[in-house]
């Protein structure tokens, strides 16, 4: 694989994996703004603004936008994070041309107002079908707790409120300032040609204008807490807790990727053999996840509510055990085994080496190929493990619930 | 399309492999199907099948759970266990060079499970709480509640089995589930990956030819239904599942049924997504798909609207379905041709969706269908031949499940 990188004259970044056996090319564009960098007035318009650039520029409509998309027979999508929204298409190399120009095309919507207020009401039902899905109210409940007083709080999708008061004309001011071509990195993977690249490029961004808009950048001191919102309608009690990790700019971000894995994977974890593997929870997991600025060990717990006692106080003496001992040697090298090999499926798409090209960039001006992955991963000890653990302790600092129950007892 | 080189072999057992050799790929990936479905499971005591797929994996041979969990991680496996109402499914994918130790890991695991009666409670604590967990997930718990009310009895029953039946549930009997549908002649193992032909072959020699066959087992099967029905639910939205007749994937006309299906409700261009999230802004999620067995298909549809707005989303998915038949445009059957295009040779950049596809092909239809094959069907399909389709197999006869707050109204006209 052959990595390229460039920027153009008004800023924006390029960086490119090619690999010519792939089949397919993924192109994206990482814009970095999200729900971090909104004011309360406008909650939510990072996203909304997401659904809004699929609505058509000048040049096409929203009609023409989808069905473009269909015809080059893309898998095409776009998400909003607390920190990045991510517009992105995979393609046979053909269609690379056609894709390009209409992907950057739509990157300068025209925020027509009779599309803005037909989208508002699509919203509406977003955030309508995530209300009734526990594990999500739980998921904003936390982050809002976790990060109060901080931007990491606020949340994706906005209220009922904020977006039926959010105006286009907010909108386009909000689009103005965060998609300057600066806050943008162009990230391709998989079969292309890179002078094909520059040129599309500079054919369809050049024009953009330059500019790089601040970011508040500092890590986040959460106080925790414990927030439980009752819901007689739910049968499991879905449980959430956070605490404090590596920022994303960290060099402990990988020791605290492999501690996420011996304590809280999906299978053969110590959070499974304790709590699912003997029917105690449905599921049990917890997760290292990284933001600018910030960090957080992220558990999850589903079980029955007369089990969320007991459970949560498993967890806390898993994490009590490791803080104290560290991990063994064995389930280490179970960790990098399964690490390891998780990398090597991945990138065999390019869709599975955007993700990664694209945010190594955004968040460290980094460029990071398989094998540097595979070999930082090879080389960890439990040293490094046990200095993180001194640095970034597992903990149960902030929690939320939701589900039937009125209280929670035996939180940590 | 490009080249695939895939060979087919049949053990003396009837064990069916089938391999596909990827040398642009580091990975390889099996998929092994075992008609243990929960069809089978034993009327009263639904779930068996999910139990037991639970339970295969806790300990075989030597190795007990703990070690066997150990090694498999080790080997860095991916791994998955599914049921479905047909099979019960044991997959996964790891780097190439150790797919041979995974395989005779497997062997164990198929040919000489512990099935561990001490953590039969456990295993069935597992699934009682998957169950509880779709209660709390209404969009899935409304297209399973579909599926259990359009397909005939047990083909639609949920594959996790039932509170009641769970209870009732023995350990002998997940036992007796194993003994009687854990046999080599009716199942497939699908491999692809960076592999040798031989080498995999007589591997798979080795390791599963002590594999018995056993007689089919049987099942009672009885009707569909009820046609309409609400489930009360204190939610947001009101989640809507819309089925109606199509046909199986090995039907001659299948390609046509989901290009007919993919029109309706596939793409962000589809009929569904435009006339009701785009030109309405009645729904986020609304879409149409062909769910296809082997002896028979259904499409599907779900949409989902805050509760005031949802009968107006009902009424406006209902007549798009009817209104197929009026007539398709050349451009919205390009669209559905380039979309399976690049879905097909996508589909080369993995292993696991090909060792998972030439398992599926060779169970629907006895034969591994090429990329190229199915390229050129798709290629050859024409508007008037799935308008001629959709005459002889019109949207009508609806099953509608709705879940949430309040019944909507469904229009007896169209049923």
């Amino acid at each position: 694989m052959e990595f390229y990188s460039a920027v153009l004259d008004n800023g924006l970044q390029i960086v490119a994996e090619r690999s010519p056996s792939a089949h397919s090319v993924a192109v994206g564009f990482f814009v970095r703004t999200g729900a971090r960098d909104e004011t309360a007035a406008v909650s939510g318009v990072s996203h909304f603004l997401e659904h809004m650039v699929f609505k058509g520029t000048e040049r096409f409509t929203a009609e023409d936008v989808n069905r473009i998309f269909d015809e080059v027979g893309a898998k095409y999508n776009a998400s909003t994070s607390e920190e990045v929204t991510l517009f992105y298409a995979a393609v046979l190399p053909e269609y690379l041309p056609r894709t390009f120009d209409l992907l950057a095309e739509i990157l300068r919507p025209s925020l027509r107002t009779d599309d803005f207020d037909m989208e508002k009401k699509v919203i509406l039902e977003e955030i309508g079908m995530y209300e009734d899905q526990p594990t999500f109210t739980a998921y904003e409940k936390l982050m809002q707790t976790h990060f109060a007083g901080h931007p990491l709080g606020q949340c994706i999708l906005g209220t009922v409120e904020s977006i039926t008061d959010l105006s286009a004309d907010q909108m386009r001011s909000y689009f103005n300032q965060r998609y300057q071509a600066g806050n943008i990195t162009l990230a391709v993977a998989g079969n292309f040609d890179w002078s094909e690249i520059l040129a599309l490029a500079e054919e369809h961004c050049a024009a953009w204008p330059a500019g790089s808009p601040p970011r508040v950048v500092e890590e986040a001191q959460p106080q925790g807490g414990i927030e439980v919102i009752t819901n007689s309608s739910s049968l499991q009690q879905h449980v959430m807790q956070m605490t404090p990790a590596p920022p994303s700019s960290h060099p402990d971000r990988f020791a605290a990727e492999l501690l996420g894995v011996v304590v809280g994977d999906d299978g053969g974890s110590r959070m499974y053999w304790d709590l699912v593997d003997p029917g105690y929870a449905e599921m049990a997991e917890m997760s290292y996840n990284d933001y600018d600025g910030s960090g957080v060990y992220l558990t999850y717990c589903g079980c029955a509510p007369d089990e969320t006692a007991e459970n949560l106080e498993r967890i806390q003496k898993i994490f009590a055990d490791v803080n104290e001992r560290g991990i063994s040697e064995e389930e280490l090298l179970q960790a990098k085994n399964k690490v390891s090999s998780r990398i090597v499926l991945r990138s065999e798409r390019p869709m599975g080496r955007l993700g990664s090209l694209g945010s190594n960039w955004l968040y460290r001006g980094e460029y990071r190929s398989v094998e540097d992955d595979l070999k930082i991963v090879e080389t960890m000890t439990t040293g490094d493990i046990s200095r993180l653990l001194e640095t970034y302790p597992l903990g149960q600092t902030t929690t939320a619930a939701v589900g039937p129950l009125e209280s929670l007892n035996g939180v940590g | 399309m490009p080249a695939q080189q895939i060979k087919t072999f049949e053990l003396p057992n009837g064990l069916t492999l089938v391999v596909e050799r990827m040398p642009e790929v580091r990975s390889a990936a099996f998929s092994l199907l075992i008609p243990a479905g929960n069809v089978y499971d034993p009327p009263g005591q639904e779930g068996c099948a999910a139990v037991l797929s639970d339970l295969i994996t806790r300990g075989a041979g030597e190795r007990d759970s703990k070690q066997l969990a150990f090694d498999l991680d080790n080997l860095g496996l991916q791994r998955n266990e599914t049921v479905s109402s047909s099979h019960i499914g044991l997959g996964g994918a790891t780097v190439a060079d150790r797919l041979p130790e995974v395989l005779r890991i497997y062997a164990d695991i198929v040919l000489r499970p512990v099935l561990p009666e001490n953590q039969f409670d456990a295993a069935r604590a597992g699934v009682e709480q998957a169950l509880r967990s779709i209660e709390d997930e209404p969009r899935q718990k409304a297209m399973l509640e579909l599926r259990r009310r359009c397909y005939p009895h047990p083909w639609g029953l949920p594959s996790d089995g039932s509170m009641e039946g769970l209870a009732q549930l023995t350990a002998q009997t997940v036992h007796e589930h194993y003994q009687q549908c854990f046999r080599p002649d009716a199942s497939i193992l699908g491999i692809a990956g960076n592999v040798d032909f031989d080498e995999i072959h007589h591997l798979v020699k080795e390791c599963f030819n002590g594999w018995a066959c056993r007689p089919e087992p049987v099942y009672e099967t009885g009707e569909c239904g009820p046609q309409t029905d609400h489930l009360e639910h204190d939610s947001t939205q009101t989640h809507i599942g819309v089925a109606y007749e199509s046909v199986p994937y090995c039907d001659e006309w299948y390609y046509h049924a989901w290009a007919a299906a993919n029109i309706l409700g596939g793409g962000m261009s589809s009929r569904l997504f435009s006339e009701v999230r785009e030109k309405r802004g009645l729904c986020y999620s609304v879409y149409a798909s062909l769910s296809a067995l082997r002896d028979q298909g259904r499409v599907l549809c779900y949409a989902g609207s805050t509760n005031d707005r949802a009968q107006e989303t009902l009424d406006v998915l209902l007549s798009e379905l009817q209104r197929l038949g009026e007539g398709i445009s050349d451009e919205e059957l390009d669209r559905c041709k380039a979309g399976a295009k690049s879905s097909l040779i996508m589909q080369q950049e993995s292993s696991s969706s090909r060792a998972s596809a030439l398992a599926r092909d060779w169970y629907y239809l006895g034969r591994v269908t090429t990329l190229d094959e199915v390229h050129q069907k798709v290629d050859r399909l024409t508007v008037p031949g799935i308008l001629e389709y959709v005459e002889k197999h019109p949207a009508e006869n609806f099953t509608v499940l709705t879940l949430g707050p309040h019944p909507l109204e469904v229009n007896h006209g169209v049923l």
